[in-house]
């Protein structure tokens, strides 16, 4: 009995760690396999049809609105992908977890889900040219305004760990006191409580909060160095990714993505935003 | 403004759009519920043969699919699959791979388990009365087991129904997802909109999961 029981030992480890070996190898080589799977310009063109990666659930950025029709400022850029190229457009719903799956898989030509160039992910995928910007932003209650980083020094700001706020001031700004939660919501309540003066993180975000909020005011709407938001498609997709380029260096010769704030941004961000601290023409930053 | 949440629900097509979701949710399931059910049967008969190799094997099965989150058995489906072997596959198609696979491992358990609390007296008896091996399964084994299997099914399958909400990563827009981007899309017009949303959203699950329920009382009922 001891015996057997042995050999079944034996026999699970072994069969245990082929399936382990298998799917270690089946990461391991996705350099030969995918180099297969995705569609050059010519091959999109034929086929009538690009699929394109957005997210369905973002406000302002791709969503799905009540007739079911996909929306915001990077739909607004997908649809004209797809005029000038003389196809159809299919929008395939990516979440943050897979954007980058998508991508590298071919399962779309393009992603534009609102994904910010990482090195990380640039090992990956193929980044195009940006057309949008994230930098940091400061809201304050309105009777006690923050417009300018150095009022901030002996206060206390609140942010979120792990954003980029955090490491922002930790570097930059030693005699700023930070306050630190887990998590947007709790650091919202923060500053609502007034439990400190003012709360730092993306200005896409505090802008879209403040306009929610009244009695509080984006002060800093554009602080540190800009993350830039770029189009991604699979690497080596050389074709699709020269005409990319190609066409956000020609739209911004329209101000094309000026027109794409002032239609889907605008009314999220109301006044208080400047659009030139959003938009990039033309892949150009700064 | 405050209590208009619910008007969300009638706005556009945002209702039948759920339902169109909720269809999603109940065609992955309902397909991978009738093929893990047989499938689950011969497993779980598989899993009880003495014969060590079938065992080793039926084991390893099990326990891969039991320790494996299934949102990364989805991810090995739909794109691991793809970057190994190039081959596309559709997220449906994925979906109810996975979803089958798991199901037949936990099925097969569940015969597994029933199968052995049969005790061995009654093949005895069985035996005694000059019934071949056939006949002992046909009138004293599968008759008890089906009892015993029917709440554990339901519970399976209703699971599986709630499980379908990780296809999303795959990009399915399954009733959940409908949810959220309905949320979503009037965060800004209609803050309270999220309590309405996921309150039909439990509605829909209910209604959908209710029936089954039901379906196995009236079995049980009858077999007693």
């Amino acid at each position: 009995m001891k015996r057997k029981n042995l050999f079944i030992k034996l026999i699970t480890l072994v069969v245990a760690s082929l399936l382990l070996v298998s799917s270690l190898a089946g990461c391991g080589d996705n350099k030969d396999g995918t180099a297969v799977s995705f569609r050059t310009l010519d091959e999109i063109k034929e086929s009538g049809k690009i699929v394109i990666g957005v997210f369905s659930d973002k406000a302002p950025f791709g969503y799905v609105d009540e007739n079911g029709k996909y929306q915001g400022y990077d739909v607004y850029f997908a649809e004209r992908i797809a005029k000038d190229l003389g196809v159809e457009v299919e929008y395939v719903s990516t979440d943050p977890a897979s954007r980058v799956e998508y991508a590298a898989t071919g399962k779309v030509d393009i992603i534009l889900a609102n994904f910010t160039v990482t090195e990380e992910r640039a090992q990956q995928v193929d980044f195009a040219l940006p057309y949008m910007k994230v930098k940091l932003g400061v809201v304050s209650p309105d009777n006690a305004l923050i417009t300018d980083v150095e009022q901030l020094s002996g206060k206390e700001l609140i942010v979120v760990k792990g954003t980029t706020a955090e490491t922002y001031f930790e570097k930059n700004y030693p005699n700023v006191k930070l306050q630190k939660y887990d998590e947007y919501a709790d650091a919202y309540n923060a500053l609502l409580d007034g439990r400190g003066d003012a709360f730092s993180t993306d200005n896409t975000e505090v802008l879209a909060w403040a306009i929610q909020n009244p009695g509080f005011t984006v002060g800093i709407d554009a602080l540190g160095n800009a993350d830039t938001i770029a189009p991604a498609v699979q690497k080596g997709n050389t074709t699709l990714l020269d005409w990319l380029n190609n066409e956000i260096e020609t739209l911004g010769k329209e101000n094309f993505f000026h027109a794409d704030y002032a239609a889907t941004l605008a009314s999220v961000y109301g006044d208080a935003a400047d659009p030139d601290n959003l938009v990039v023409e033309g892949g150009k930053v700064e | 403004m405050q209590d208009s949440g619910i008007s969300v629900l009638f706005m556009g097509k945002n209702f039948l759009r759920l339902l169109e979701g909720l269809w999603v949710t109940l065609r992955i399931s309902l397909i991978a519920v009738l093929l893990s059910i047989p499938l689950g049967i011969l497993f779980g008969m598989f899993m009880t043969m003495k014969n060590p190799v079938s065992r080793a094997v039926s084991r390893v099965y099990l326990e891969f699919i039991r320790i494996m989150p299934q949102l990364v058995l989805l991810f090995i489906a739909y794109f691991g699959v793809t970057r190994a072997f190039g081959w596309n596959l559709s997220a449906d198609v994925s979906a109810v791979i996975v979803f089958t696979l798991w199901g037949t491992a936990e099925m097969g358990d569940l015969v597994r388990g029933a199968l052995i609390s049969i005790p061995k007296h009654q093949y005895d008896s069985a035996a005694a009365l000059g019934m071949n091996k056939i006949q002992t399964f046909g009138y004293v084994v599968v008759p008890q087991t089906m009892r015993r299997l029917i709440p554990l099914t339901i519970n399976l399958t209703t699971r599986m129904i709630k499980t379908t909400s990780l296809v999303v990563l795959i990009g399915m827009t399954e009733v959940l997802k409908v949810g959220k981007q309905i949320i979503d899309a009037n965060r800004f017009d209609y803050p309270t909109a999220a309590l309405w949303v996921y309150g039909v959203i439990f509605l829909l699950y209910f209604l959908a999961c209710w029936p089954i329920s039901m379906l196995a009382k009236k079995l049980e009922k009858r077999w007693r």
